[in-house]
């Protein structure tokens, strides 16, 4: 097809991508990539992590130029020698991971970068923060502009990058993963400012690997698979599961916990009285947390990110001193804030740092497996580690976690994020622990991997274990948990049965609203 | 009317305070912009030997030979400054490093005194020199004229420069850029600000003022040259960018309370008080050792309002 004919053959779109190829030394990220966006539409770029969405955005934005193919902006052939030739063609991005400066107003951080309103060489704030109160009761985005970022919360702080971008007269949105670090209502009402946008005529490319969301947000959806576009298809009329195949490219079956849960009469492994402990930066991260996990049991803690999560479970791991409270093992009371003294309690720790925290990723598989056992025999006699038991014992767990691998002697930093997990998760269950502690388990890896992981978790629970499974997917802890907890701002909420929570009552729970009935646990 | 030692003390304090100030004023813009240089103090030596070679290498009526010699110490800084950016900034070799070798460089064992020695400095003073004047004609108030308005045109200049400055950094584009180089250099980046020359021209000016607060010693406060004459002020001027939490208004206070201590030993011996000269030339290292102390904890500096990205090297990430 030549150039003149793709273009005579779209009308009215916004971006038009057509046979995009970008190779990377030893990979292609994009091969033959061909979507359009409409003008006023919301299309979603769906792919697994590693399918090739972030090397596309990079490309939308000018700061990859591809080495194959075409793109077309506003029906014109456009290739982006940097960033700014994007923002100046009216396409504006919405990273992930924001881009905001913490103790900057809000203003501040819009009008960075611009040529802003000025009086002689002073910057005139006032009309800054008109021009940007009107952007933003335009699209329904209620902000303070002169709010420091740092005051704001995270819903919030995403208003201020998406009004950092309309304030340029961006036409297209490149949104990467919003919903990641939103509440469900956070997240409703980022769709509400989305929809409203389209319908005045601007267009968004919405990247995610959330099916769900997907399907309910965008107008149409492109699905990408290592690196190629798959099938661009209409949102209303596709179902979760043909969705999942396109994706995957082979069916999918998602583990759904049925029956399970702890035994009547199963003894209480972890039991948490009244613990508060301090943040990073000396401040009360967690406050009178209590909670129970039963042998056999999942307990599922819920919430957004930052609320205290972190340093739960590094106090229950041995790593973060605690101000107040206890902390029982089996009936024993944990004394002391030490990493190796719940190790010895038969506590199992899979934090979600898993290639820093977790593993020494320059260490072979085989020494990362006895990290924990190495000091007591088998493993070691004497002072000397016994290389022909470790080459077995790592053999066996290989062979039973199923990872995949060259051999026992791989440094875990080459593994597949997949395979660090089950690395990690083999160490933890070789112990035999009578709890395992879990931080965002599935965090980035692949479709297929997730199922995995979360059988292994749903095999330690019917083997007796009791899992305190910690986790910002709340489609996760639904899945697995006997009992979801909700934490927010260093506090247990409330406790739920999970045959009695709904996704709505849990996203309230997690933006702080306080229920005042069924609480306790 | 001099006679009133508060008088004295006071306007002793501004007339020593004024190099701190240009020096610190200089490293504040170095610093809001992310890049640290402890080279402070060699730099202001490059320029007391560079206004120095000028004062006394040129005949001519002051208000000829002064300019000139002042510029001359702007750039011979500037050039010091010009070698940490270009190791620092493109380099990206560790800050502190860096600038604990350009002081060494062009310290009491380099450059500078290298350079005087080259030019046969420092035998006499120099004929041209930056003296009291009543610029505005206030100097007849009571009280604060003697103070304030009976000072040599380096301090009327710092004090232009403290307000220009404190305008540039908080009220206009540029400073609002400036200070996203220093908090987060990515975000600066993502939105089209240039990083690298946001901080090369910074460091460099940095640089130039750290070298008027060279001119102020061998123009004014000596008037002549002496190897290390600086003594150890530069490192003074790096604690005051702390004391006055990277604000221009609050450094200029801190200077005044370090030049005044600075000065007590001239003052104070003057008149007799008996209190030994070891302790009164030791107290202004003791108080930057003390500010020093207490804000060297990373939290505390973050609290102090320290720029985010203070000594990190930027580079783009790249696949």
């Amino acid at each position: 097809m030549s150039e003149t004919s793709v273009v005579g053959a779209v009308t009215a779109n916004a971006v038009t991508a057509f046979g995009v190829t970008k190779r990377f030394p030893g990979v292609v990220a994009n091969e033959d990539v061909t979507f359009d966006v409409r003008v006023g539409e919301v299309h979603a770029l769906l792919g697994e992590n590693g399918a090739g969405k972030t090397t596309l955005s990079n490309i939308l934005t000018g700061l990859y130029r591809p080495d194959e193919g075409h793109l077309l902006v506003a029906d014109r052939e456009t290739i982006f020698e940097s960033p700014k030739a994007a923002i100046d063609a009216g396409i504006g991005m919405v990273h992930q991971h924001f881009r905001l400066i913490p103790t900057f107003t809000v203003t501040e951080n819009i009008i960075l970068g611009t040529q802003p309103p000025s009086r002689r060489f002073l910057i005139d704030v006032k009309s800054a923060e008109d021009r940007i109160v009107e952007l933003a009761e335009q699209f329904a985005m209620p902000v303070d502009p002169r709010a420091k970022v740092w005051q704001l919360s995270v819903g919030e702080q995403q208003r201020v990058e998406i009004l950092k971008v309309l304030y340029r007269d961006a036409w297209v949105l490149i949104m990467d993963e919003p919903t990641a670090v939103l509440t469900p209502p956070e997240a409703e009402s980022l769709v509400t400012t989305l929809r409203s946008m389209a319908r005045q005529g601007r267009s968004v490319i919405f990247i995610s690997h959330k099916l769900g969301e997907v399907a309910s947000i965008a107008d149409r959806i492109t699905v990408l698979r290592d690196g190629k576009s798959v099938a661009t298809v209409e949102a209303a009329g596709s179902s979760r599961e043909s969705l999942a195949e396109l994706m995957v490219g082979r069916e999918v079956t998602s583990v759904i916990r049925q029956g399970g849960g702890a035994l009547a009469g199963a003894a209480t492994v972890l039991s948490v009285d009244s613990l508060s402990a301090l943040g990073d930066r000396g401040r009360p991260a967690l406050t009178d947390v209590s909670l129970q996990v039963k042998a056999g049991e999942i307990l599922g803690i819920a919430g957004v990110a930052g609320n205290g999560q972190r340093e739960l479970v590094e106090v229950l791991a041995g790593l973060r001193p605690r101000t107040r409270g206890s902390i029982d093992i089996d009936g024993d009371a944990m004394e002391r804030t030490d990493a190796r003294y719940p190790i010895r309690m038969g506590v199992a720790y899979v934090p979600q740092d898993r290639l820093g925290t977790g593993l020494a990723p320059d260490l072979s598989i085989a020494e990362n497996l006895i990290l924990k056992r190495y000091r007591r025999p088998p493993i070691s006699r004497a002072p000397f580690l016994r290389p022909s038991v470790i080459a077995s014992e790592a053999d066996r767990l290989m062979t039973q976690f199923d990872v995949r691998a060259p051999s026992a002697d791989t440094p875990t930093r080459r593994l597949s994020g997949g395979n660090v997990q089950k690395v990690l998760l083999a160490r933890e269950m070789s112990g035999a622990p009578k709890v395992l502690v879990v931080s965002s388990p599935t965090q980035g890896l692949d479709v297929g991997a997730v199922a995995t992981v979360h059988q292994l978790l749903l095999d330690a629970a019917a083997n007796g274990v009791g899992v305190l499974l910690v986790s910002e997917d709340l489609d996760e802890v639904m899945a697995l948990s006997d009992r979801i907890a909700v934490m927010y701002e260093g506090k247990i909420l409330a406790s739920i049965d999970a045959s009695e929570a709904d996704i709505s009552r849990i996203g309230m729970l997690m933006g702080g609203a306080d229920l005042v009935e069924g609480q306790g646990s | 009317m001099n006679d009133n030692l508060f008088i004295v003390v006071f306007a002793a304090a501004i007339y020593y305070g004024t190099p701190l100030v240009f020096a610190a004023l200089g490293e504040i813009l170095a610093e809001r912009s992310g890049v640290i240089n402890l080279g402070v103090e060699g730099m202001m030596l490059l320029g007391a030997v560079g206004a120095c070679w000028v004062a006394t290498s040129i005949d001519g009526p002051a208000g000829v030979v002064l300019p000139i010699a002042v510029v001359a110490a702007m750039l011979f800084a500037a050039a010091g400054a010009l070698i940490h950016a270009f190791l620092t900034i493109t380099l990206r070799v560790n800050q502190i490093i860096s600038g604990l070798a350009l002081t060494i460089f062009a310290g009491v064992a380099g450059v500078s005194s290298y350079l005087a020695g080259l030019w046969d400095l420092g035998q006499a003073p120099v004929a041209n020199q930056f003296g009291k004047m009543d610029l505005l004609g206030w100097g007849d108030l009571p009280v604060l004229g003697p103070i304030l308005f009976n000072q040599t045109l380096l301090t009327y200049l710092s004090w232009l420069l403290v307000v220009l400055t404190s305008i540039y950094i908080f009220r206009t584009r540029w400073g609002l850029q400036l200070r996203a180089v220093g908090e987060s250099p990515q975000t600066a980046d993502s939105v089209g600000v240039a990083v690298q020359r946001s901080r090369y021209l910074h460091v460099l000016a940095g640089g130039a003022f750290a070298g008027i607060a060279g001119a102020c010693f061998s123009l004014s406060i000596l008037p002549t040259w002496q190897n290390g004459m600086t003594l150890g002020q530069g490192w003074i001027a790096l604690a005051l960018v702390i004391f006055g939490f990277w604000r221009p208004d609050l450094m200029l206070v801190g200077a005044y309370l370090f030049g005044g201590l600075s000065s007590l030993r001239y003052t104070l011996q003057a008149r007799g008080v008996e209190i030994p000269q070891l302790f009164l030339d030791s107290l202004p290292y003791v108080m930057t050792i003390v500010v020093l102390v207490v804000v060297s904890n990373s939290a505390a500096r973050r609290q102090l309002g320290a720029p985010a990205a203070l000594g990190k090297p930027y580079e783009r990430e790249e696949r």
